[in-house]
């Protein structure tokens, strides 16, 4: 059995907290770069070059690139053969939090409850989603989900009559609907399969994946293409203000389902797309 | 692109007759930073006939919850938050002089509405751009409801803080304009 200190993934938490905030992923400003070559408006390459701009200054001064520095996600995959040890692992987590929303000058926006709306003054709880995998590896991968993206998402159970070609246009019909309040271009995050729940949760996944990177499966890499292509003749551009890149990336995951259903969700995040990972 | 307009705050209802949606701002001096929890005390105050933390007349609230400031800057990464959730209370400062409005997202009919009779614009500024629009921002000091934290009223002073005109009071709509100007697929529902 593998024992990893607490401390050391408190450290390591709060490392994400920082990085995931000041810095864009390489992945992700090669697509906004892209984005900035072939976006036709005028306006969009103005908001491209501006967020590709504050994305050095931020990394430059280590300070968040935006004010809204989100819910801090994670998504654990703990290996069997691992412990952690001198402390339980979700308040491990919180503790990693609590010190990079301190020490990074990040933005605590999290509220006690949707009713007693009491801020807990230190980005606490993070949400956590463990997956076990066998073995001795340990890895965390966080994503900093910023909330005005977050409310533009959706779900539906659509039915298998309804299939590929409803799902398709749900996707672009929330991308259409969120138009300028989701932040574009936007990241899309996709999840079909599975009930209720696992279609949201994949969705959100899904973001976590490089910027661009195409799913394995060769079938859902077409339906990605199709669906960007989809979104970017909506027109609602960089910040809304009109343009051919609304999106940078549409990320779909996949799982069984039911003889009955055909559920998607999805899920999108705005131009300061956040995400870091890290082995132990 | 069109070309920079510098505008001084405070604003007029016979000076913002001249924006267009589109028009590339640059603006200078006060600006209140307020977002949801702000303007939900603010309601409160007017129905309780309590004073406001700010006389609305001219001025220009900014959507805004900043993060921490490190040692030494005015105010720490401050960019836009969705206009749309503040839709509810706008109309109660427009009516009572609110000017200007600068946020990201689609404002709603009643907001339009009481914009185009009162004289007030609604300015987008590029959130995700927090950290440059920081720089823009020269003073910033708590004016009222300080334990809400980031969410606390900020009087800010600002220095060529760039926006760009959404809602003009002639019906201009940059959103709708630039989505009509380059969409390329037929549209099927949903959306402006």
């Amino acid at each position: 059995m593998r024992e990893i200190p607490a401390d050391t993934v408190t450290q390591a938490v709060r490392d994400l907290c920082v990085e995931a905030n000041t810095e864009l992923p390489e992945d992700h400003l090669a697509a906004m770069r892209r984005a900035l070559e072939d976006e036709e408006s005028p306006h969009g390459r103005e908001v491209l070059e501006r967020l590709l701009q504050n994305a050095e200054v931020a990394r430059e001064r280590c300070v968040a690139f935006c004010q809204d520095t989100g819910y801090a996600v994670f998504f654990v995959e703990m290996g069997s053969d691992v412990r952690i040890t001198g402390g339980e692992i979700g308040e491990v987590i919180d503790e990693g939090v609590r010190r990079g929303y301190e020490e990074g000058y990040l933005r605590k926006s999290i509220v006690r409850s949707p009713i007693d709306r009491t801020n807990t003054g230190d980005n606490t709880p993070a949400v956590v989603y463990y997956d076990p995998v066998p073995g001795e590896g340990f890895k965390l991968t966080m994503l900093v989900k910023g909330a005005g993206c977050d409310n533009m998402s959706s779900l539906k159970m659509l039915t298998p009559a309804e299939g590929v070609e409803a799902m398709k246009e749900f996707v672009v019909q929330t991308v259409e609907r969120a138009g300028p309040n989701a932040s574009p271009p936007v990241t899309v995050g996709v999840g079909i399969g599975g009930p209720f729940e696992k279609a949201a949760m994949l969705a959100k996944k899904a973001l976590t994946r490089p910027s661009g990177e195409p799913n394995p499966d060769p079938e859902l890499a077409r339906l990605e293409r199709e669906i960007l292509d989809e979104i970017n003749a909506t027109g609602i551009g960089p910040a809304g203000y009109g343009g051919t890149q609304t999106a940078l990336c549409v990320h779909i995951e996949s799982f069984p389902t039911h003889i009955a259903a055909f559920p998607v969700a999805v899920n999108l995040d705005c131009h300061s797309h956040r995400t870091a990972s890290r082995e132990l | 692109m069109s070309e920079k307009i510098r505008l001084e705050a405070p604003l007029t209802k016979e000076g913002n007759e001249s924006l267009k949606s589109g028009h590339i701002v640059l603006l200078c001096g006060v600006l209140y930073a307020a977002r949801d929890a702000a303007h939900a005390r603010m309601k409160e105050a007017i129905e309780s006939g309590s004073d406001l933390p700010f006389d609305p007349d001219g001025q220009i609230v900014y959507f805004t919850g900043p993060a921490p400031a490190r040692p030494g800057h005015a105010i720490g990464p401050a960019g836009p938050t969705t206009a749309s959730r503040m839709d509810p209370y706008s109309p109660l400062l427009i009516e009572r002089g609110l000017k200007g409005m600068v946020g990201k997202g689609v404002r709603s009919e009643a907001v339009l509405e009481s914009m185009k009779k009162h004289g007030c614009v609604y300015f987008g500024a590029i959130e995700g751009t927090a950290a440059l629009l920081a720089d823009r921002v020269k003073e910033a000091e708590v004016v009222a409801y300080e334990d809400l934290g980031a969410e606390a009223v900020r009087r800010l002073v600002v220095e060529d803080f760039p926006v760009i005109v959404v809602n003009d009071l002639h019906g201009g709509d940059l959103y709708r304009e630039g989505r009509e100007r380059w969409r390329r697929r037929a549209r099927k529902g949903g959306g402006l």
